[in-house]
Protein backbone atom coordinates (compact mmCIF):
# COMPACT_ATOMS: atom_id res chain seq x y z
CA UNK A 1 0.00 0.00 0.00
CA UNK A 2 1.57 3.48 -0.60
CA UNK A 3 2.30 5.37 2.38
CA UNK A 4 -0.33 7.93 1.23
CA UNK A 5 -3.86 6.76 0.97
CA UNK A 6 -6.32 8.93 -1.04
CA UNK A 7 -9.12 9.64 0.58
CA UNK A 8 -12.72 9.69 -1.51
CA UNK A 9 -14.08 12.99 -1.47
CA UNK A 10 -17.71 13.43 0.46
CA UNK A 11 -20.23 10.89 -0.16
CA UNK A 12 -21.24 11.10 -3.94
CA UNK A 13 -24.21 10.00 -2.78
CA UNK A 14 -26.36 12.86 -1.62
CA UNK A 15 -27.85 12.56 1.84
CA UNK A 16 -31.67 12.68 1.44
CA UNK A 17 -33.33 15.92 2.47
CA UNK A 18 -35.74 15.03 5.11
CA UNK A 19 -38.55 17.01 7.54
CA UNK A 20 -36.99 16.11 10.54
CA UNK A 21 -39.75 17.34 12.99
CA UNK A 22 -42.18 14.67 11.14
CA UNK A 23 -39.98 12.07 12.77
CA UNK A 24 -42.43 11.74 15.59
CA UNK A 25 -45.69 10.87 13.62
CA UNK A 26 -44.30 8.15 12.43
CA UNK A 27 -43.32 6.76 16.05
CA UNK A 28 -46.76 7.68 16.68
CA UNK A 29 -48.13 5.78 14.05
CA UNK A 30 -45.98 2.53 14.83
CA UNK A 31 -47.37 2.75 17.67
CA UNK A 32 -50.84 2.64 17.07
CA UNK A 33 -49.81 -0.18 14.48
CA UNK A 34 -48.36 -2.27 17.41
CA UNK A 35 -51.43 -2.58 19.80
CA UNK A 36 -53.57 -2.42 16.44
CA UNK A 37 -52.08 -5.53 15.05
CA UNK A 38 -53.01 -7.54 18.46
CA UNK A 39 -56.03 -5.62 18.65
CA UNK A 40 -58.00 -8.48 19.85
CA UNK A 41 -55.87 -8.75 22.87
CA UNK A 42 -55.84 -4.96 23.62
CA UNK A 43 -59.12 -3.70 22.48
CA UNK A 44 -61.63 -6.53 22.38
CA UNK A 45 -60.25 -8.07 25.34
CA UNK A 46 -60.53 -5.00 27.51
CA UNK A 47 -64.11 -4.02 26.09
CA UNK A 48 -65.25 -7.45 27.31
CA UNK A 49 -64.17 -7.13 30.80
CA UNK A 50 -65.82 -4.31 31.28
CA UNK A 51 -69.16 -5.27 29.54
CA UNK A 52 -69.37 -8.16 32.19
CA UNK A 53 -69.06 -5.89 35.50
CA UNK A 54 -71.99 -3.82 33.83
CA UNK A 55 -73.85 -7.19 33.07
CA UNK A 56 -73.02 -8.62 36.88
CA UNK A 57 -73.12 -5.94 38.84
CA UNK A 58 -75.99 -4.31 36.95
CA UNK A 59 -77.79 -7.38 37.46
CA UNK A 60 -77.41 -7.96 40.83
CA UNK A 61 -77.83 -4.56 42.28
CA UNK A 62 -80.19 -2.51 39.57
CA UNK A 63 -83.63 -3.08 41.74
CA UNK A 64 -81.96 -2.54 45.02
CA UNK A 65 -79.37 0.37 44.50
CA UNK A 66 -80.52 3.73 43.56
CA UNK A 67 -77.74 5.98 43.39
CA UNK A 68 -79.39 9.48 43.25
CA UNK A 69 -82.96 10.47 42.23
CA UNK A 70 -83.54 9.22 38.57
CA UNK A 71 -80.16 7.53 37.92
CA UNK A 72 -80.48 3.76 38.20
CA UNK A 73 -77.53 1.89 39.35
CA UNK A 74 -76.67 0.65 35.42
CA UNK A 75 -76.97 4.32 34.37
CA UNK A 76 -74.59 5.36 36.92
CA UNK A 77 -71.86 2.43 36.48
CA UNK A 78 -71.30 2.89 32.55
CA UNK A 79 -69.46 6.65 32.76
CA UNK A 80 -67.13 4.77 35.50
CA UNK A 81 -66.40 1.70 33.62
CA UNK A 82 -66.06 3.54 30.24
CA UNK A 83 -63.35 6.16 32.12
CA UNK A 84 -62.02 2.94 34.05
CA UNK A 85 -61.13 1.34 30.97
CA UNK A 86 -59.76 4.19 29.54
CA UNK A 87 -57.22 4.76 31.90
CA UNK A 88 -56.12 1.40 32.20
CA UNK A 89 -55.45 1.23 28.97
CA UNK A 90 -53.56 4.38 28.14
CA UNK A 91 -51.20 3.07 31.11
CA UNK A 92 -50.59 -0.42 29.37
CA UNK A 93 -50.18 0.99 26.39
CA UNK A 94 -47.37 2.88 26.80
CA UNK A 95 -45.78 1.48 29.69
CA UNK A 96 -46.16 -2.54 28.18
CA UNK A 97 -44.51 -0.95 24.64
CA UNK A 98 -41.40 0.30 26.40
CA UNK A 99 -40.75 -2.47 28.51
CA UNK A 100 -41.10 -4.73 25.47
CA UNK A 101 -38.54 -2.68 23.67
CA UNK A 102 -36.62 -2.21 26.10
CA UNK A 103 -36.00 -6.00 27.10
CA UNK A 104 -36.34 -7.40 23.20
CA UNK A 105 -33.46 -4.75 22.35
CA UNK A 106 -35.34 -3.35 19.65
CA UNK A 107 -35.53 0.58 21.55
CA UNK A 108 -32.01 0.84 20.22
CA UNK A 109 -34.16 1.98 16.67
CA UNK A 110 -35.42 4.78 18.32
CA UNK A 111 -32.35 5.74 20.06
CA UNK A 112 -30.24 5.75 17.49
CA UNK A 113 -32.69 8.13 15.71
CA UNK A 114 -32.18 12.29 15.99
CA UNK A 115 -35.99 12.11 17.39
CA UNK A 116 -36.09 14.65 20.26
CA UNK A 117 -37.69 14.44 23.50
CA UNK A 118 -40.72 15.87 22.95
CA UNK A 119 -41.28 13.68 19.72
CA UNK A 120 -40.69 10.43 22.21
CA UNK A 121 -43.05 12.63 24.60
CA UNK A 122 -46.22 13.00 21.55
CA UNK A 123 -45.68 9.85 19.84
CA UNK A 124 -46.13 7.61 23.39
CA UNK A 125 -48.48 9.54 24.77
CA UNK A 126 -50.68 10.18 21.76
CA UNK A 127 -50.78 6.38 20.68
CA UNK A 128 -51.67 5.55 23.91
CA UNK A 129 -54.31 8.13 24.27
CA UNK A 130 -55.86 6.58 20.55
CA UNK A 131 -55.94 3.33 22.59
CA UNK A 132 -57.56 4.61 25.70
CA UNK A 133 -60.32 5.88 23.70
CA UNK A 134 -60.62 3.15 21.67
CA UNK A 135 -61.11 1.02 24.09
CA UNK A 136 -63.74 3.21 26.00
CA UNK A 137 -65.60 3.74 22.45
CA UNK A 138 -66.18 0.16 22.37
CA UNK A 139 -67.47 0.27 26.36
CA UNK A 140 -69.57 2.93 25.46
CA UNK A 141 -71.13 1.84 22.29
CA UNK A 142 -71.69 -1.51 24.10
CA UNK A 143 -72.82 -0.84 27.69
CA UNK A 144 -75.47 2.24 26.20
CA UNK A 145 -77.81 -0.90 24.71
CA UNK A 146 -78.08 -1.50 27.87
CA UNK A 147 -79.25 2.13 29.15
CA UNK A 148 -78.50 5.04 27.28
CA UNK A 149 -76.71 7.51 29.42
CA UNK A 150 -77.57 11.26 29.01
CA UNK A 151 -74.79 14.06 28.20
CA UNK A 152 -75.90 16.87 30.41
CA UNK A 153 -72.21 18.83 29.72
CA UNK A 154 -70.26 16.79 26.60
CA UNK A 155 -67.58 18.88 26.77
CA UNK A 156 -66.80 18.29 30.50
CA UNK A 157 -67.20 14.43 29.04
CA UNK A 158 -64.48 14.74 26.41
CA UNK A 159 -62.45 16.96 28.37
CA UNK A 160 -61.81 14.63 30.91
CA UNK A 161 -61.49 11.61 28.46
CA UNK A 162 -59.05 13.72 26.73
CA UNK A 163 -56.87 14.80 29.86
CA UNK A 164 -57.19 10.95 31.82
CA UNK A 165 -56.29 9.07 28.98
CA UNK A 166 -53.55 11.26 28.35
CA UNK A 167 -52.19 11.81 32.01
CA UNK A 168 -52.37 7.56 32.06
CA UNK A 169 -50.32 7.36 28.93
CA UNK A 170 -47.51 9.91 30.79
CA UNK A 171 -47.66 8.09 33.61
CA UNK A 172 -47.41 4.91 31.94
CA UNK A 173 -44.17 6.55 29.84
CA UNK A 174 -42.90 6.84 33.51
CA UNK A 175 -43.22 3.10 34.38
CA UNK A 176 -41.99 1.98 31.23
CA UNK A 177 -38.72 3.99 31.78
CA UNK A 178 -38.42 3.18 35.11
CA UNK A 179 -39.17 -0.47 35.08
CA UNK A 180 -36.48 -2.94 34.56
CA UNK A 181 -38.30 -6.42 34.13
CA UNK A 182 -41.97 -7.39 33.14
CA UNK A 183 -42.21 -8.02 37.42
CA UNK A 184 -41.57 -4.49 38.66
CA UNK A 185 -44.16 -3.67 35.19
CA UNK A 186 -46.60 -5.79 36.99
CA UNK A 187 -46.40 -4.45 40.46
CA UNK A 188 -47.53 -1.10 39.21
CA UNK A 189 -50.13 -2.17 36.94
CA UNK A 190 -51.75 -4.56 39.70
CA UNK A 191 -50.95 -3.32 43.21
CA UNK A 192 -50.96 1.00 41.99
CA UNK A 193 -53.21 1.69 38.83
CA UNK A 194 -55.63 -1.30 39.25
CA UNK A 195 -56.72 -0.78 43.03
CA UNK A 196 -56.68 2.79 42.42
CA UNK A 197 -59.17 3.03 39.97
CA UNK A 198 -61.16 0.48 41.38
CA UNK A 199 -61.44 2.17 44.33
CA UNK A 200 -62.01 5.95 42.89
CA UNK A 201 -65.58 5.56 42.83
CA UNK A 202 -66.36 3.63 39.52
CA UNK A 203 -68.97 1.45 41.45
CA UNK A 204 -69.98 3.70 43.80
CA UNK A 205 -70.47 7.31 44.94
CA UNK A 206 -68.18 8.27 47.27
CA UNK A 207 -71.14 9.81 49.52
CA UNK A 208 -71.81 6.43 50.28
CA UNK A 209 -68.56 6.02 52.03
CA UNK A 210 -67.87 6.55 55.48
CA UNK A 211 -65.96 10.13 56.60
CA UNK A 212 -62.77 8.27 56.91
CA UNK A 213 -62.68 6.46 53.32
CA UNK A 214 -64.51 9.41 52.08
CA UNK A 215 -61.60 11.47 52.89
CA UNK A 216 -59.26 9.07 51.72
CA UNK A 217 -60.57 8.82 48.12
CA UNK A 218 -60.52 12.85 47.88
CA UNK A 219 -56.25 11.87 47.69
CA UNK A 220 -56.73 9.83 45.21
CA UNK A 221 -56.44 11.41 42.08
CA UNK A 222 -58.30 8.97 39.57
CA UNK A 223 -61.22 9.95 41.67
CA UNK A 224 -61.27 13.53 40.32
CA UNK A 225 -60.80 12.02 36.37
CA UNK A 226 -63.74 9.31 37.07
CA UNK A 227 -65.51 12.06 39.40
CA UNK A 228 -65.26 14.85 36.26
CA UNK A 229 -66.27 12.58 33.63
CA UNK A 230 -69.46 11.52 35.25
CA UNK A 231 -70.55 14.99 35.43
CA UNK A 232 -70.36 15.25 31.33
CA UNK A 233 -73.11 12.43 31.65
CA UNK A 234 -75.40 13.79 34.54
CA UNK A 235 -74.45 17.40 35.39
CA UNK A 236 -73.87 16.72 39.20
CA UNK A 237 -71.23 14.87 40.81
CA UNK A 238 -69.04 14.05 44.27
CA UNK A 239 -67.76 17.26 44.13
CA UNK A 240 -67.22 20.29 41.62
CA UNK A 241 -66.21 19.54 38.23
CA UNK A 242 -63.73 22.81 38.37
CA UNK A 243 -62.23 21.40 41.48
CA UNK A 244 -61.31 18.00 39.13
CA UNK A 245 -59.98 19.67 36.08
CA UNK A 246 -58.12 21.48 38.55
CA UNK A 247 -56.34 18.44 39.83
CA UNK A 248 -56.43 16.59 36.79
CA UNK A 249 -55.12 19.40 34.56
CA UNK A 250 -52.33 19.96 37.34
CA UNK A 251 -50.72 16.13 38.06
CA UNK A 252 -50.97 16.27 33.98
CA UNK A 253 -48.48 19.24 33.40
CA UNK A 254 -46.35 17.65 36.43
CA UNK A 255 -46.45 14.39 35.14
CA UNK A 256 -45.65 15.64 31.58
CA UNK A 257 -42.74 17.85 33.20
CA UNK A 258 -41.18 14.68 34.87
CA UNK A 259 -41.08 12.43 31.56
CA UNK A 260 -40.46 15.10 29.32
CA UNK A 261 -37.55 15.54 31.96
CA UNK A 262 -36.70 11.47 32.27
CA UNK A 263 -36.57 11.67 28.09
CA UNK A 264 -34.49 14.48 28.12
CA UNK A 265 -31.79 12.98 30.00
CA UNK A 266 -32.17 9.64 28.73
CA UNK A 267 -32.92 8.14 32.32
CA UNK A 268 -32.36 4.31 32.10
CA UNK A 269 -32.14 4.28 28.13
CA UNK A 270 -28.81 6.25 27.26
CA UNK A 271 -26.84 5.17 30.43
CA UNK B 1 -13.18 18.43 9.15
CA UNK B 2 -12.65 14.68 10.96
CA UNK B 3 -15.55 12.42 9.87
CA UNK B 4 -15.29 11.13 13.50
CA UNK B 5 -13.33 13.02 16.40
CA UNK B 6 -12.79 11.37 19.60
CA UNK B 7 -10.99 13.93 22.42
CA UNK B 8 -10.05 12.32 25.30
CA UNK B 9 -13.39 10.21 25.96
CA UNK B 10 -13.63 8.18 29.40
CA UNK B 11 -16.50 6.04 30.73
CA UNK B 12 -16.90 4.73 34.33
CA UNK B 13 -19.79 2.83 35.65
CA UNK B 14 -20.65 2.81 38.82
CA UNK B 15 -20.93 -1.29 40.19
CA UNK B 16 -21.50 -2.63 43.44
CA UNK B 17 -17.22 -3.67 43.34
CA UNK B 18 -16.63 -0.20 42.70
CA UNK B 19 -15.87 2.20 39.89
CA UNK B 20 -15.09 0.46 36.78
CA UNK B 21 -13.61 2.38 33.86
CA UNK B 22 -14.70 1.24 30.51
CA UNK B 23 -12.80 3.72 28.19
CA UNK B 24 -10.07 5.94 29.55
CA UNK B 25 -8.81 9.24 27.68
CA UNK B 26 -9.86 7.66 24.14
CA UNK B 27 -8.55 10.06 21.51
CA UNK B 28 -8.12 9.53 18.23
CA UNK B 29 -10.24 11.20 14.89
CA UNK B 30 -10.90 9.59 11.79
CA UNK B 31 -11.14 10.83 8.47
CA UNK B 32 -14.12 11.24 5.83
CA UNK B 33 -13.63 8.40 3.89
CA UNK B 34 -11.54 6.64 5.45
CA UNK B 35 -12.60 2.52 6.18
CA UNK B 36 -11.11 2.38 9.76
CA UNK B 37 -10.81 -0.60 12.42
CA UNK B 38 -11.09 -0.93 15.64
CA UNK B 39 -9.76 -3.83 16.91
CA UNK B 40 -9.37 -5.43 20.79
CA UNK B 41 -10.14 -8.51 22.85
CA UNK B 42 -13.29 -8.79 24.47
CA UNK B 43 -14.23 -5.92 27.10
CA UNK B 44 -11.68 -3.89 25.68
CA UNK B 45 -14.15 -1.24 25.46
CA UNK B 46 -14.97 -1.04 21.61
CA UNK B 47 -18.83 -1.50 21.89
CA UNK B 48 -18.87 1.03 24.81
CA UNK B 49 -17.07 3.72 22.54
CA UNK B 50 -19.73 2.72 19.86
CA UNK B 51 -22.36 2.84 22.09
CA UNK B 52 -20.95 6.72 23.22
CA UNK B 53 -20.70 7.63 20.06
CA UNK B 54 -24.45 6.72 18.94
CA UNK B 55 -25.87 8.43 21.74
CA UNK B 56 -26.72 5.16 23.31
CA UNK B 57 -24.11 5.83 26.94
CA UNK B 58 -23.21 8.92 27.74
CA UNK B 59 -19.61 9.85 28.32
CA UNK B 60 -17.86 10.27 32.23
CA UNK B 61 -15.58 12.77 30.23
CA UNK B 62 -14.27 13.71 26.88
CA UNK B 63 -16.49 14.44 23.87
CA UNK B 64 -17.47 12.84 20.16
CA UNK B 65 -17.52 15.35 17.51
CA UNK B 66 -19.20 13.63 14.19
CA UNK B 67 -18.35 16.12 11.35
CA UNK B 68 -17.84 19.13 13.69
CA UNK B 69 -21.01 18.11 15.80
CA UNK B 70 -21.15 17.44 19.21
CA UNK B 71 -23.01 13.55 20.21
CA UNK B 72 -24.38 15.30 22.98
CA UNK B 73 -25.03 18.86 22.52
CA UNK B 74 -26.04 18.28 19.16
CA UNK B 75 -27.07 15.33 18.75
CA UNK B 76 -29.98 15.76 16.44
CA UNK B 77 -27.11 16.75 13.57
CA UNK B 78 -24.89 13.93 14.55
CA UNK B 79 -27.42 10.90 14.50
CA UNK B 80 -28.74 11.65 11.05
CA UNK B 81 -25.09 11.82 9.66
CA UNK B 82 -24.36 8.00 11.13
CA UNK B 83 -25.52 4.71 10.36
CA UNK B 84 -25.04 2.69 13.54
CA UNK B 85 -25.51 -1.64 13.09
CA UNK B 86 -26.30 -2.62 16.47
CA UNK B 87 -24.13 -5.97 17.54
CA UNK B 88 -26.92 -7.68 19.37
CA UNK B 89 -28.97 -9.35 16.54
CA UNK B 90 -32.50 -6.91 17.66
CA UNK B 91 -35.70 -6.93 15.87
CA UNK B 92 -39.16 -5.33 16.35
CA UNK B 93 -41.46 -8.48 16.11
CA UNK B 94 -44.53 -6.63 15.03
CA UNK B 95 -43.29 -5.74 11.37
CA UNK B 96 -42.04 -7.31 8.42
CA UNK B 97 -38.35 -6.18 6.57
CA UNK B 98 -40.15 -3.53 4.46
CA UNK B 99 -42.57 -1.79 7.11
CA UNK B 100 -39.24 -2.02 9.47
CA UNK B 101 -36.90 -0.04 6.91
CA UNK B 102 -40.27 2.43 6.34
CA UNK B 103 -40.84 3.19 10.05
CA UNK B 104 -36.97 3.05 10.35
CA UNK B 105 -36.53 5.85 7.55
CA UNK B 106 -39.98 7.71 8.99
CA UNK B 107 -37.86 8.19 12.52
CA UNK B 108 -35.73 10.38 9.96
CA UNK B 109 -38.61 12.37 8.81
CA UNK B 110 -37.73 10.84 5.25
CA UNK B 111 -40.74 9.94 3.60
CA UNK B 112 -41.47 7.70 -0.10
CA UNK B 113 -37.78 6.39 0.44
CA UNK B 114 -38.96 2.64 -1.41
CA UNK B 115 -36.42 3.53 -4.26
CA UNK B 116 -33.53 3.69 -1.71
CA UNK B 117 -35.26 0.44 0.40
CA UNK B 118 -35.15 -1.32 -2.94
CA UNK B 119 -31.92 -1.04 -3.52
CA UNK B 120 -30.66 -1.81 -0.25
CA UNK B 121 -33.07 -4.94 -0.14
CA UNK B 122 -31.29 -6.02 -3.65
CA UNK B 123 -27.76 -5.01 -2.46
CA UNK B 124 -28.19 -7.46 0.29
CA UNK B 125 -29.99 -10.26 -1.04
CA UNK B 126 -32.75 -9.47 0.81
CA UNK B 127 -35.59 -9.05 -2.28
CA UNK B 128 -37.64 -12.28 -1.68
CA UNK B 129 -37.88 -11.30 2.37
CA UNK B 130 -39.35 -8.19 2.08
CA UNK B 131 -42.42 -8.89 3.07
CA UNK B 132 -41.63 -11.56 5.60
CA UNK B 133 -42.09 -10.83 9.00
CA UNK B 134 -39.20 -10.28 10.92
CA UNK B 135 -39.65 -13.37 13.58
CA UNK B 136 -39.86 -15.17 10.34
CA UNK B 137 -36.35 -14.58 9.64
CA UNK B 138 -32.84 -16.29 10.16
CA UNK B 139 -30.12 -15.11 12.01
CA UNK B 140 -28.06 -14.53 9.22
CA UNK B 141 -30.87 -12.78 7.60
CA UNK B 142 -32.20 -10.64 10.82
CA UNK B 143 -28.15 -9.61 10.73
CA UNK B 144 -28.90 -8.14 7.27
CA UNK B 145 -32.08 -6.22 8.00
CA UNK B 146 -30.25 -4.45 10.65
CA UNK B 147 -27.63 -3.67 8.05
CA UNK B 148 -30.24 -2.62 6.06
CA UNK B 149 -31.65 -0.47 9.22
CA UNK B 150 -28.81 1.93 10.03
CA UNK B 151 -28.74 2.54 5.73
CA UNK B 152 -32.29 3.77 5.19
CA UNK B 153 -31.10 7.52 5.78
CA UNK B 154 -27.85 7.23 3.80
CA UNK B 155 -25.84 8.31 6.20
CA UNK B 156 -22.71 9.88 5.82
CA UNK B 157 -20.59 7.27 8.25
CA UNK B 158 -21.16 3.73 9.04
CA UNK B 159 -20.49 2.20 12.25
CA UNK B 160 -20.59 -1.52 12.06
CA UNK B 161 -20.15 -3.47 15.17
CA UNK B 162 -19.23 -7.03 14.80
CA UNK B 163 -21.40 -7.32 11.62
CA UNK B 164 -19.79 -10.84 11.17
CA UNK B 165 -20.31 -12.19 14.08
CA UNK B 166 -21.90 -15.91 13.57
CA UNK B 167 -22.97 -15.39 10.04
CA UNK B 168 -21.91 -17.50 7.20
CA UNK B 169 -19.25 -17.04 4.53
CA UNK B 170 -21.59 -16.16 1.84
CA UNK B 171 -23.46 -12.96 4.04
CA UNK B 172 -19.97 -12.28 4.66
CA UNK B 173 -19.10 -11.80 0.52
CA UNK B 174 -22.46 -9.63 -0.17
CA UNK B 175 -21.68 -7.32 3.11
CA UNK B 176 -18.03 -7.01 2.50
CA UNK B 177 -19.13 -6.23 -1.05
CA UNK B 178 -21.26 -3.36 -0.23
CA UNK B 179 -19.96 -1.66 2.25
CA UNK B 180 -16.57 -1.43 0.03
CA UNK B 181 -18.83 -0.26 -2.33
CA UNK B 182 -20.40 2.50 -0.45
CA UNK B 183 -16.74 3.37 1.20
CA UNK B 184 -15.92 4.09 -2.40
CA UNK B 185 -18.43 5.62 -3.09
CA UNK B 186 -17.16 7.97 0.16
CA UNK B 187 -18.60 7.10 2.58
CA UNK B 188 -16.47 7.05 5.95
CA UNK B 189 -16.78 3.15 7.59
CA UNK B 190 -15.88 2.28 11.39
CA UNK B 191 -15.93 -1.64 11.84
CA UNK B 192 -15.25 -3.49 14.87
CA UNK B 193 -14.44 -7.06 13.99
CA UNK B 194 -12.77 -10.26 16.18
CA UNK B 195 -11.78 -10.97 12.39
CA UNK B 196 -8.53 -9.99 12.00
CA UNK B 197 -8.29 -10.98 8.46
CA UNK B 198 -11.26 -9.00 7.48
CA UNK B 199 -9.57 -6.02 9.16
CA UNK B 200 -6.58 -6.80 7.31
CA UNK B 201 -8.39 -7.05 3.99
CA UNK B 202 -10.81 -3.84 4.60
CA UNK B 203 -9.08 -1.26 7.11
CA UNK B 204 -6.92 1.72 5.85
CA UNK B 205 -5.94 2.37 9.59
CA UNK B 206 -6.58 0.38 12.54
CA UNK B 207 -6.74 1.37 16.60
CA UNK B 208 -6.35 -1.28 19.05
CA UNK B 209 -8.05 -0.77 22.65
CA UNK B 210 -6.83 -2.50 25.99
CA UNK B 211 -8.57 -2.17 29.07
CA UNK B 212 -9.92 0.81 27.97
CA UNK B 213 -7.39 2.80 26.41
CA UNK B 214 -5.80 2.97 23.15
CA UNK B 215 -2.53 1.16 22.58
CA UNK B 216 -2.18 1.26 19.00
CA UNK B 217 -2.87 3.54 16.05
CA UNK B 218 -1.25 3.24 12.81
CA UNK B 219 -1.96 2.15 9.10
CA UNK B 220 -2.58 -1.40 8.55
CA UNK B 221 0.34 -1.06 6.68
CA UNK B 222 2.36 -0.10 9.17
CA UNK B 223 1.25 -2.20 11.74
CA UNK B 224 2.09 -5.54 9.54
CA UNK B 225 5.40 -4.14 8.46
CA UNK B 226 5.63 -4.19 12.35
CA UNK B 227 5.64 -7.80 11.96
CA UNK B 228 9.35 -8.18 11.04
CA UNK B 229 9.88 -11.75 10.85
CA UNK B 230 8.45 -14.70 10.33
CA UNK B 231 5.79 -17.40 11.87
CA UNK B 232 7.12 -21.40 12.12
CA UNK B 233 3.98 -23.37 12.19
CA UNK B 234 3.34 -27.18 12.49
CA UNK B 235 1.22 -29.97 14.21
CA UNK B 236 1.69 -32.00 16.93
CA UNK B 237 0.36 -34.33 18.72
CA UNK B 238 1.49 -34.44 22.37
CA UNK B 239 2.73 -31.68 24.94
CA UNK B 240 4.89 -28.47 24.06
CA UNK B 241 7.53 -28.88 26.90
CA UNK B 242 6.94 -25.53 28.88
CA UNK B 243 9.82 -23.19 28.00
CA UNK B 244 8.61 -23.52 24.20
CA UNK B 245 4.68 -23.33 25.18
CA UNK B 246 5.30 -20.03 26.78
CA UNK B 247 6.71 -18.44 23.28
CA UNK B 248 4.29 -20.49 21.23
CA UNK B 249 0.24 -20.02 20.54
CA UNK B 250 -1.14 -22.71 20.59
CA UNK B 251 -4.77 -23.75 19.02
CA UNK B 252 -5.36 -27.25 19.60
CA UNK B 253 -2.69 -29.38 17.45
CA UNK B 254 -1.23 -26.54 16.18
CA UNK B 255 1.82 -24.44 17.19
CA UNK B 256 2.83 -21.09 15.85
CA UNK B 257 5.59 -19.25 17.18
CA UNK B 258 7.75 -16.10 16.27
CA UNK B 259 10.85 -16.89 14.35
CA UNK B 260 13.45 -14.50 12.87
CA UNK B 261 15.75 -16.32 11.09
CA UNK B 262 17.22 -19.93 10.06
CA UNK B 263 18.95 -20.71 13.10
CA UNK B 264 15.66 -19.93 15.54
CA UNK B 265 13.95 -22.45 12.90
CA UNK B 266 16.60 -25.20 13.95
CA UNK B 267 16.42 -24.29 17.77
CA UNK B 268 12.67 -24.55 18.59
CA UNK B 269 12.53 -27.72 16.22
CA UNK B 270 15.30 -29.56 17.99
CA UNK B 271 14.15 -28.52 21.48
CA UNK B 272 10.58 -30.10 19.92
CA UNK B 273 12.37 -33.29 18.59
CA UNK B 274 14.44 -33.40 21.98
CA UNK B 275 11.35 -33.99 24.38
CA UNK B 276 10.38 -36.51 22.10
CA UNK B 277 7.81 -35.04 19.96
CA UNK B 278 7.24 -35.34 15.91
CA UNK B 279 6.53 -31.91 14.60
CA UNK B 280 3.95 -32.46 11.17
CA UNK B 281 3.19 -30.63 8.17
CA UNK B 282 5.59 -27.73 8.93
CA UNK B 283 5.20 -24.53 6.89
CA UNK B 284 6.72 -21.15 7.44
CA UNK B 285 4.46 -17.82 6.74
CA UNK B 286 4.59 -14.07 6.83
CA UNK B 287 3.25 -12.93 10.09
CA UNK B 288 -0.09 -11.06 9.69
CA UNK B 289 -2.63 -8.68 11.58
CA UNK B 290 -3.11 -11.45 14.17
CA UNK B 291 0.38 -11.34 15.28
CA UNK B 292 0.63 -8.32 15.16
CA UNK B 293 -2.25 -8.14 17.60
CA UNK B 294 -1.19 -10.72 19.85
CA UNK B 295 2.56 -9.02 20.19
CA UNK B 296 0.35 -5.47 20.92
CA UNK B 297 -1.70 -7.07 23.82
CA UNK B 298 1.06 -8.99 25.16
CA UNK B 299 3.55 -6.13 24.92
CA UNK B 300 0.67 -3.62 27.13
CA UNK B 301 0.16 -6.81 29.20
CA UNK B 302 3.89 -7.21 30.68
CA UNK B 303 4.11 -3.22 30.57
CA UNK B 304 1.52 -3.11 33.31
CA UNK B 305 3.31 -6.15 34.82
CA UNK B 306 6.50 -3.70 35.20
CA UNK B 307 4.73 -1.32 36.00
CA UNK B 308 2.85 -2.81 38.99
CA UNK B 309 6.05 -4.96 40.16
Amino acid sequence: MNSKVDFAPAPLMPPLQPVYAMGWLTLFKKEVLRFWKVSFQTIAAPVLTSVLYLLVFGHVLDSRVEVSPGVSYTAFLIPGLVMMSVLQNAFANSSSSLIQSKIMGNLVFILLTPLSHWGWFLAYVGSSLVRGLAVGLGVFIITALFAMPHFEAPIFMLLFAFLGAGLMGVLGLIAGLWAEKFDQMAVFQNFIVMPMTFLAGVFYSVHSLSGFWQVISHFNPFFYMIDGFRYGFFGSSDVSPWLSLGVVGTTFVLASALALHLLKIGYKIRN
Amino acid sequence: MSAISFQSVSKTYDTPRGLLTALSHVSFDIQEGEFFGLLGPNGAGKTTLISVLAGLARATHGRILVQGADVQTDYAQARRRLGVVPQELVFDPFFSVREALRIQSGYFGIKNNDAWIDELLESLGLTDKANANLRQLSGGMKRRVLVAQALVHRPAIIVLDEPTAGVDVELRQTLWQFIAKLNKQGHTVLLTTHYLDEAEALCHRIAMLKQGEVVALERTSDLLAQASGNVLRFKLDGELPADLAAQARVTGRIVQMQVHNAADIETRLAAVREAGLVAEDIEVRKADLEDVFISVMNAVQRKKHEFQG
